[in-house]
């Protein structure tokens, strides 16, 4: 008995060793969390943007939000991963990428056609199993120190040419790149858009991981140039008003102008459907659709709502932006063959 | 037949059956993703896979992941070896402090170090706008090396710290009462005994720099890791990733042959009665200056540069409100990360000891598996736990208990060194001297043995600790939904280029690992 006690007392002699149990023990308790009355949520669009957004739907109609974050593309692998298991109600993406791969495998449902009324035809996918919740557009940033706007290219495809030998950065791994890809091949080709990018590589074209890289790697006299997102820019001057890159569009109709979208859909197995469709209508309410202006810097979806911010509604983009529907933006697989051909991924 | 298997084995001195479940046990559920991978990889049709596996690229990629392996190593062991020394042995004041900061550098995100050291340097980086100088930003492999070996050092270091805090001075001492110079005694008594501390860090940092991608992708150094996660991310191509994760397995797998060739018939018990007797202090002297002038440098680097890039992300536009979330995630990471630490612990005491005290081609076997759950990218790992517990436990999917279970596995390998290395130490006569006296094994192992491994076993706890407290694949895919740590915020505001938001999550994994290591080492420093 004695020596039972000594051992004991060698085991917990670091008060840590207690603390660390009792977590343990804490940590085995925290129940499933499947109630009844809640959404489960795998959101692929970051807690930094969509939190508040959630939340206010938790307070409207009561019912209980469970989020999982993380990568969109993280998110469809685990969803393939869990099959007809998955806990998800609803899955919500950064791009119509990764809705696309889990709409191939046959998880999501048909939509009502009420939700699917409220949306201009091409901003959800032809089979009706998802919808965009906002726009965005593609843009070409540029050192507003080091290059004059008025020498800027025309066209995306301008971007081989010498004089922009080794300024142009652009990320071959990113889903919205890849979207433009996508769009850009089904306009011109899959031979041109190989030429494209060989002519690009060749030309020295920098290579970055994602859009706040690049403009990043303009602000610091890496790269003078660089093809992404349109909102990311808009994020930096809220902290730096003087940050020092600039942005435009190509000319009207060209494919470097392509509006792409975040979009949600769900799961054929869906718990709570009531609370799925609701949440769905709610964020394409007027209101919200707004927030997500003002908040995230992105298009409304509905060409019923107006806004007055910083930059031009999205029926003025989709004006500069070449004809694509959603799902044609949705096959990768293809465009992913030309990328490791052209020996960029 | 039970011979026969013994022979096969070469099992001539068999652990007890309590050291020996839990170490199989351990060995199987590492096992689970690389079934897993198989599985995944056999689905793809076999014209495209050799397509795949024998692209030229991935010969580029390979180059790349063992160039930068092995010079992280080469860095990591210049700047470690002197640290580690200087905090043991010499009189350089602030010890204590100097070896927190040898630790802290761990509970840096990859690519917030990334993110520092690159918003540093260049026409808009700090010390232009602040100084005046304008530094071409690092990226590529000089950017990837900076980068990772300012945040891996510490593996080494701790490994040295502690193999050279226990080491037995009666040798050195004996060396130089025959003559030797201090600079012979340290090049021919001291340095070798320091191998299996030095083996089990670099293994470690091998590993982790095969696995690593926040840094290498900012850097724009492309790596195996760096290949895989362009895999998922881009195609959703569970099937190529697959294929790239089990060529990585084969690079680890054979870094762990090597390691094992290396540490065959090493012992470095002290032999005479087992009581501690501390090394003596050698004055630094003239050697005062280029000590200090090394140890600013390494702190400020490694340390002041990623603290104060966090703090001017904060103080650029700080929000009370970004606060309010703080507490929940603190208490999600700490709910997660302790219990994973000390797990990973619990669960190498196990594996190193029948590694050690009965080596065997089994006991080794079961040993190098556990580095195996380290080095499989923590995506594939992650896919792979979800396809298992779905399958065979369904109730376990989703609870915080599978997150932790993840996590000491995956992080087992980094528990392993330092149980390791202070297993080497102990003497195995205490033991037997133990149970001559009437104890049982189990008994004579806790009475004889432990104490001397504590302060390998702190350090196997810090370092689970912090990595855990960083993960993010992992956590994502397996943590409970609605469970967010520290870690993830991080991501989710830099992701998104709001870095304002991201800074005081990070400043609280800096703070929490701070306390959490203080906290082991006072123990520590008390105990002695």
């Amino acid at each position: 008995m004695f020596m039972l006690r000594d051992m004991l007392h060698h085991l917990f002699d670091l008060w840590l060793y207690k603390v660390a149990l009792t977590l343990l023990i804490l940590a085995l308790m925290v129940p499933l969390n499947l109630a009844a009355q809640s959404l489960t949520i795998y959101s692929g669009r970051s807690k930094a943007l969509v939190e508040p957004l959630i939340q206010k739907f938790e307070q409207e109609h009561g019912i209980r939000a469970n989020v999982r974050y993380g990568g969109s593309t993280q998110l469809a692998v685990a969803l393939l991963e869990e099959g007809r298991r998955t806990p998800a109600d609803v899955f919500w993406a950064q791009d119509a990428g990764a809705l696309g791969a889990v709409h191939r495998n046959d998880m999501f449902d048909t939509l009502p056609d009420e939700l699917l009324d409220l949306l201009p035809g091409r901003l959800h996918n032809s089979e009706g199993t998802w919808i965009a919740t906002s726009g965005r557009a593609r843009v070409m940033a540029y050192s507003s120190r080091r290059v004059d706007s008025t020498r800027l290219p025309e066209s995306i495809f301008g971007l081989s040419d010498p004089q922009w030998r080794g300024r142009v950065g652009w990320a071959p791994s990113n889903g919205s790149f890849q979207s433009l890809l996508t769009s850009m091949r089904l306009l011109e080709g899959d031979d041109v858009i190989l030429q494209w990018l060989r002519d690009m590589r060749d030309n020295n074209a920098q290579n970055y991981i994602n859009n706040s890289a690049l403009l990043q790697a303009i602000a610091a006299g890496e790269i003078d140039v660089a093809l992404t997102n349109h909102y990311y820019l808009l994020r930096f001057r809220e902290t730096d008003p003087g940050y020092p890159v600039e942005q435009t569009w190509f000319a009207p109709g060209d494919p470097g102008n392509l509006v792409n979208v975040a979009g949600i859909g769900m799961l054929k197995n869906a718990r709570n459907r009531e609370a799925s469709l609701a949440f769905m209508k709610f964020l394409l309410e007027e209101e919200n659709q707004l927030w997500i202006t003002r908040e995230v810097y992105e298009y409304p979806v509905r060409e019923d709502v107006v806004t007055q911010s910083v930059h031009s509604s999205l029926r003025d983009i989709r004006e500069l932006s070449p004809d694509l529907d959603l799902d044609d933006l949705s096959d990768l697989n293809r465009t992913l063959d030309l990328l490791r051909r052209a020996g960029l991924l | 037949m039970l011979q026969k298997l013994t022979d096969i084995f070469r099992i001539h001195n068999l652990p007890s059956w309590y050291f020996l479940t839990p170490a199989i046990l351990v060995g199987m559920s590492v096992l689970i993703p690389l079934m897993y991978l198989l599985v995944r990889a056999l689905e793809a049709d076999t014209a495209l896979s050799m397509e795949l596996v024998f692209r030229y690229r991935n010969l580029e990629l390979l180059y790349n992941t063992v160039l930068l392996a092995l010079s992280t190593l080469v860095v990591g062991t210049l700047i470690a070896l002197p640290l580690a020394w200087i905090t043991t042995r010499s009189d350089i004041p602030g010890r204590g402090i100097l070896t927190l900061m040898g630790v802290l550098p761990l509970a840096i995100p990859g690519y917030v170090m990334a993110y520092a050291l690159l918003g540093f340097t260049g026409a808009n980086g700090t010390l232009a706008l602040v100084f005046g100088i304008e530094l071409p930003r690092l990226s590529g492999f000089a950017g990837a090396l900076t980068a990772i070996s300012l945040y891996t050092f510490p593996y080494l270091y701790l490994n040295f710290r502690s193999a050279l805090a226990g080491l037995d001075p009666s040798l050195e001492e004996a060396s130089r009462s025959l003559g030797y110079r201090p600079g012979e005694v340290f090049f021919r008594v001291t340095l070798p005994q320091l191998r299996p501390a030095y083996y089990a860090g670099a293994l470690i940092i091998f590993l982790y720099v095969l696995g690593d991608f926040g840094a290498v992708s900012l850097m724009r150094f492309e790596t195996f890791s760096y290949a895989i996660y362009l895999q998922y991310a881009a195609s959703y191509d569970r099937v190529y990733a697959a294929w790239l994760a089990l060529m990585l397995l084969v690079l680890t797998s054979s870094a762990l042959v090597v390691e094992y060739k290396l540490l065959r018939g090493l012992f470095f018990h002290r032999i005479g009665s087992g009581s501690e007797k501390k090394a003596v202090t050698i004055p630094l002297g003239a050697w005062k200056w280029p000590a200090y002038i090394f140890v600013t440098v390494l702190v400020l680097l490694s340390f002041v540069l990623p603290v104060s890039t966090i703090l001017f992300w904060m103080i650029q536009a700080f929000d009370p409100q970004q606060l309010a979330g703080l507490q929940r995630a603190l208490t999600a990471s700490v709910m997660a990360s302790a219990p994973a630490a000390l797990l990973a612990t619990a669960l190498a005491i196990p594996l190193a000891y029948i590694g050690v005290r009965h080596p065997s081609r089994l006991t080794r076997g079961l040993e190098r598996i556990a580095y195996l759950g380290y080095a499989t990218p923590p995506l594939a790992f992650a896919l792979a736990l979800i396809f298992f517990t779905l399958n065979a436990a369904p109730l376990l999917y989703q609870t915080l208990t599978l997150l932790i279970l993840a996590y000491a596995l995956h992080f087992l390998a980094e528990a392993i060194g330092p149980v390791r290395s202070a297993l080497y130490q102990a003497s195995p006569r205490l033991e037997e001297a133990a149970r001559s006296l009437g104890y049982g094994r189990l008994k004579a192992f806790f009475f004889a043995t432990f104490p001397v491994m504590r302060s390998g076993l702190i350090v196997s706890a810090a370092f689970v600790f912090m990595s855990a407290m960083k993960e993010l694949p992992i956590t994502f895919l397996l943590a409970p939904v609605g469970f967010q740590t520290l870690a993830v915020n991080v991501w989710s505001y830099t992701a998104e280029a709001m870095f304002s938001q991201a800074a005081p999550y990070a400043l609280v994994i800096l703070l929490f690992s701070t306390l959490f290591v203080g906290l082991l080492f006072t123990r520590e420093w008390t105990s002695r």
